[in-house]
């Protein structure tokens, strides 16, 4: 505290230009504190990371150096070179960019600047991208895959020439994806250009700050870090949780039970974000507001499957204040600050406690006020995971996933870049690429292997040294071996790879396949309009929809009516539970005195299974067996997130398989996992065939991973999204599909014949490391198992538990066509009265 | 080893198909063998594949020649035919049989040895596959059967041919489940496609379009263990 005055003399003496002192007059505004300390590191060259709440003035403060720098520059005398780009900002989403170029060109232009300020997306038509490339602006809004383009090409060194500043919104949520990864090498090529370049980082509050500050700057030396300027957080949000009269459900995801609830605050509030956790969902809850919606108030659906003129339609009466609510998913997450919203709800569990903050900073973007939001959980698990949440967010504990090392598919894409913009030197561009923090570990060998995979496949059979992609010349340096090569690098650049998909093509109903010529209404996976019949109705943006069939690469539809109606699910769709709130609904469940905050309902429930079975410490892992019907059933509550479970799912069956347990399936949520067998499990633990501890001992890590991990689908899925980024098989694009199945090589085929016939190829090496991460999430087991290690409790029981129920309903969820729904009903309502011991 | 035993202890009545009055199996590994005949018929075998694409600048993986011959060679052991016909896009271009590594034309050319081995021509590969032995032809008849590469438009009946790469779908309890097949309804066998890289198109597809009785199409699903039969009114388009 001692430092803050003496900051303030110090700030005293930085140069903000006269005419912005003058503006922050006439707004009746003075800079703050972060601002003007951001402005005087800047000034004395330094690179920072700026850690803000919303609404603390962070985009403001990331530009402050720029255009400060920009206001004193001398004007371009008549007949001089159109000077480079002097900033570039970096968004992880277009719509950022977008609405960042509309909140910066406001003060630009009050104060009287003469800065240019443009945007360069996925969207901007070609012509005004040549003219960029002439006539350069001085600030450019784009994103990570537009820089990897930009640097492969031939002109890049000198357009980047001029450059001072790298401005890097929503960092935190940037750094941890593949995307990551190629803007983090995008950067080392721009340091590589401009040796004095900096950098500036804006970011929500995260657990590991240190992490950004180096990923920030250059890691030669190794370990570098950026400066850190740390905003406290303004006013506490007033966060509530949904108390509802209604009967909360014991499992699903529809909160369907609270839409008159919700209904009654939309109707209370001037305009509402309403968030879900998935696509289908928002279709759900879409479609039941509607229901509800006697007064015809204007709410709207936004996400990304919808057709982007109807998201851009969405977005636009938005911000002009047109709507009542919006229902949305993460493609209107992050910093986007549109309208006046003055709500908040978030229906389902928030998942992360970070991801909780972000969106209840959407409401009400000035920092000292406190924003208002409502959770709505969806079942009962849900409430404990809100509560948990809620508790996080008073508490400003924050969690972002742990970074990993660079990818290397992302690695090859990045490498041939380089090689399409000019010809490299293998040892300078290792040097390069180690000063990127994710690769800063990277060892030489690896990265000969990927140069290798670049140029010829880097197979142990040398067949293709002819077709080479890349090759080394006389003078040691490696070109492209044809421009082919860098016009197909420009096609599949980036490291966004979508699941096959259909366009949803309208057409009149009555007409069948052969209806012509409706509107696209968006893009629904492949594998679930293969699930559908001629004559099913599914809900898809808002509609119920009757699916005709399958044309080429369009699911066509028409007007659809009826009962039995299918949402589509999205298999990106689900976050896990991160590990911190998944500790604090374990910590929850074993504290009964905290159970007075959670609606009565709940607590009774908790009491009801500490009478008829038992809770687990904070720490322990419990796992119930009961008999019921001829079947014998397992349930464990580790509450490691749905991608673990299914992990440890897969290799229990395993090892009970080997036990001759028969087991006959399972089923994994993000808070338990049930498995049942013909055999009486029970009975095996007691006899320590194997026993309880063995059963979950760590070695299922070892071979039994590795062996199911071969077959695994998920393999063959994360397979196919290494290959396509790495640059072994093209993108699908739409129309493309036309010339037939049986003309491209599937993914699928290449992988089972590397995998048979090169089980260390540096792509198969690298699918598994992506897998263990991300489906399997094992990094996630492995520290659960060895956790609870010594501490499984194991409790028998006669019949199922009150805490098992919400798991049990969720066995045969796949059956959702025609009459089952009926008989899936009749089964829930069975499970309930026998858990509460009513006959 | 007796070979004649290890023949018919493969096929059992239950597995047998006629075609025009010709009993044949449908291997679940994606070959069709007339027992009494000793003849192997094996379609769009799509060799070199990879290098095809390679010189595209697709570097996929150069192992489909050798997982192909593989498994080609597993079948031929099996139930050691005296006739073997390949019907047609047996490389998946013309200068294919060039491109081949030395060690893969020395097996392949050790599979054609001591047998009659027919080469019918392909969409992908008109002419002879260069200096490989085998008798290259159009189209071959044998008894009542007529092997070709494409399928003609009209009917014929006894036709065996390849070129469409079937495969078929089914969803049961809300999942779905696709695989090569033979599509026939018993006067006509279209044969899945063989190779390691090679794609297949759905027999519901309007490229089939009257090329079947519909009321006796059968799609001959290959199964990990066995062959699946599956009547017309099960399948799913896509």
């Amino acid at each position: 505290m001692t430092e803050q005055p003496r900051l303030a003399e110090q700030n005293a003496t930085v140069a903000l230009p006269e005419p912005f002192i003058r503006w922050f007059g006439e707004k009746g505004w003075s800079p703050r504190a972060h601002q003007i300390e951001l402005l005087a590191r800047a000034q004395g060259g330094q690179s920072v990371l700026l850690i803000a709440p919303t609404g603390a003035g962070k985009t403001l403060a990331g530009f402050l150096p720029s255009l400060t720098e920009l206001a004193n520059r001398p004007r371009r005398k008549p007949g001089q070179a159109h000077r480079g780009i002097h900033t570039l900002y970096i968004s992880p989403l277009k719509a950022l960019a977008v609405d960042i170029e509309r909140n910066l060109g406001k003060p630009v232009e009050e104060i009287g600047l003469p800065v240019t300020i443009e945007t360069r997306t996925g969207d901007t038509p070609s012509h005004k991208r040549l003219r960029q490339k002439l006539v350069p602006p001085d600030i450019l809004l784009t994103t990570p895959e537009q820089l990897a383009l930009l640097i492969a090409a031939p002109d890049a060194r000198r357009f980047f020439e001029d450059l001072r500043y790298v401005l890097l919104d929503e960092l935190h949520s940037l750094v941890t994806s593949k995307r990551g990864h190629l803007l983090a090498l995008g950067l080392a090529r721009l340091r590589n250009y401009v040796p004095g370049l900096q950098t500036i980082g804006l970011s929500a509050t995260v657990a590991e700050p240190d992490e950004l500050r180096r990923w920030l700057v250059g890691q030669n030396p190794p370990g570098a870090m950026a400066g850190l300027i740390t905003v406290a957080g303004g006013a506490k949000p007033d966060i509530s949780i949904l108390d509802s009269e209604q009967h909360v459900p014991w499992s699903g995801h529809s909160a369907r039970y609270a839409i008159p609830e919700i209904y009654e605050a939309i109707k209370r509030h001037r305009t509402t974000l309403l968030f879900v956790n998935t696509r289908s969902q928002a279709e759900l809850l879409f479609q039941e507001l509607w229901r509800a919606n006697e007064d015809s108030l204007p709410i709207a659906l936004h996400h990304g499957s919808l057709d982007v003129g109807q998201r851009r339609r969405v977005e636009k009466a938005m911000g002009e204040n047109a709507l009542r609510a919006i229902v949305a998913t993460s493609t209107l997450d992050l910093g986007i600050d549109w309208g006046d919203v003055d709500l908040v709800v978030h229906v389902g569990a928030p998942k992360g406690a970070s991801r909780l903050a972000q969106r209840i900073g959407r409401a009400n973007h000035r920092m000292d006020e406190p924003s208002k939001a409502i959770l709505i959980p969806a079942n009962r698990f849900e409430v404990l995971e809100c509560r948990a949440a809620l508790d996080a967010n008073y508490l400003g504990a924050q969690d972002t996933p742990p970074l990993i090392n660079g990818a290397l598919d992302v690695l090859s894409q990045h490498v041939l870049g380089v090689a399409c913009g000019a010809p490299f030197d293998a040892d300078h561009l290792f040097e390069e690429v180690r000063g990127a923090a994710p690769y800063a570990g990277l060892a030489r060998e690896t990265f000969d292997r990927v140069v290798d995979f670049v140029a010829t496949g880097g197979y142990a059979l040398k067949n293709y040294e002819r077709y080479a992609r890349i090759r080394k010349t006389v003078g040691g340096l490696w070109r492209v071996s044809h421009p082919r090569v860098a016009q197909q690098y420009r096609l599949n650049v980036g490291t966004i790879v979508e699941m096959p998909e259909l366009n949803v093509r309208y057409v009149r109903q009555g007409r069948g396949m052969a209806g012509r010529g409706g509107p696209v209404l968006g893009k629904i996976e492949e594998y679930f309009a293969e699930t559908l019949r001629p004559g099913d109705n599914f809900l898809f943006a808002g509609k119920v929809l009757r699916f005709e069939g399958i044309r080429e690469n369009e699911c066509v539809v028409s007007n659809g009516a009826g009962a039995n109606i299918i949402v589509p699910s999205y298999a990106g769709g689900k976050f896990p539970l991160s590990t911190y709130l998944a500790d604090q609904v374990r910590g929850m469940l074993a504290d009964s005195s905290r159970w007075q905050a959670l609606p009565e309902q709940v607590a009774d429930w908790l009491r009801l299974q500490k009478e008829k079975s038992v809770l687990p410490k904070r720490g322990d892992l419990l796992v119930e067996t009961f008999p019921r019907g001829n079947r014998h059933y397992m349930v464990a509550y580790p509450f490691e997130g749905r991608l673990a479970h299914q992990t440890l799912g897969m290799l229990l069956t395993r090892r009970l398989e080997r036990a001759n347990a028969r087991p006959l399936g399972f089923v994994a949520t993000d808070y338990s996992l049930a498995i049942w067998a013909l055999d009486d499990m029970a009975a095996l633990f007691k006899a320590k065939k194997p026993s309880l501890a063995a059963l979950f001992d760590e070695d299922m890590l070892g071979d039994d991973l590795e062996a199911w991990l071969n077959d695994s689908w998920m393999l063959k899925r994360t397979f196919r999204t290494c290959a396509v980024i790495a640059g072994l098989i093209e993108k699908r694009f739409p129309g493309q599909e036309k010339s037939g199945r049986q003309v491209t090589v599937s993914a699928d085929l290449i992988y089972d014949v590397l995998r048979s016939h090169e089980p260390d190829h540096i792509l198969l090496q690298a699918t598994r490391t992506d897998a263990s991460a991300g489906l399997l999430d094992v990094s996630r087991l492995a520290e659960m198992l060895s956790r609870v290690r010594g501490r499984i409790m194991h409790k028998h029981l006669e019949q199922i538990s009150p805490l098992a129920v919400p798991i049990m309903l969720e066995i045969g969820k796949e059956l959702v066509n025609g009459g089952a729904n009926e008989s899936l009903l009749m089964e829930a309502a069975d499970l309930v009265e026998e858990a509460m011991g009513q006959r | 080893m007796n070979f004649s035993l290890a023949r018919t202890s493969l096929i059992a009545e239950a597995d047998l198909v006629a075609i025009a009055g010709e009993r044949a199996v449908c291997d679940r590994r994606g070959v069709l063998y007339f027992p009494d005949l000793r003849l192997l018929a094996v379609s769009d075998l799509h060799l070199e594949k990879g290098s095809s694409l390679a010189r595209r600048g697709a570097l996929i993986p150069p192992y489909d020649t050798g997982a192909t011959l593989l498994r080609l060679q597993a079948v031929i052991a099996d139930y050691q035919p005296s006739i073997v016909i390949s019907l047609g896009d047996s490389f998946h271009d013309g200068g294919g049989a060039e491109r081949m590594h030395a060690s893969f034309r020395e097996r392949l050319e050790a599979l054609i040895s001591g047998r009659d081995w027919f080469w019918v021509a392909g969409n992908h590969d008109p002419e002879a596959p260069a200096d490989l032995p085998g008798e290259t032809v159009r189209e071959l008849a044998i008894g009542s059967l007529l092997f070709r590469h494409e399928p003609s438009k009209e009917r014929v009946e006894g036709e065996i041919a390849g070129h469409l790469h079937p495969c078929a779908r089914i969803v049961q309890r809300g999942r779905s489940v696709r695989r090569r097949c033979f599509a026939g309804d018993g006067g006509r066998m279209i044969m899945p496609a063989f190779g390691a890289y090679t794609g297949s198109l759905n027999v519901l597809d309007r490229a089939y379009a009257g090329l079947f009785r519909l009321d006796t199409l059968m799609a001959y699903m290959l199964g990990a263990e066995r062959i699946f039969a599956i009547s017309r009114s099960m399948l799913r388009p896509g």
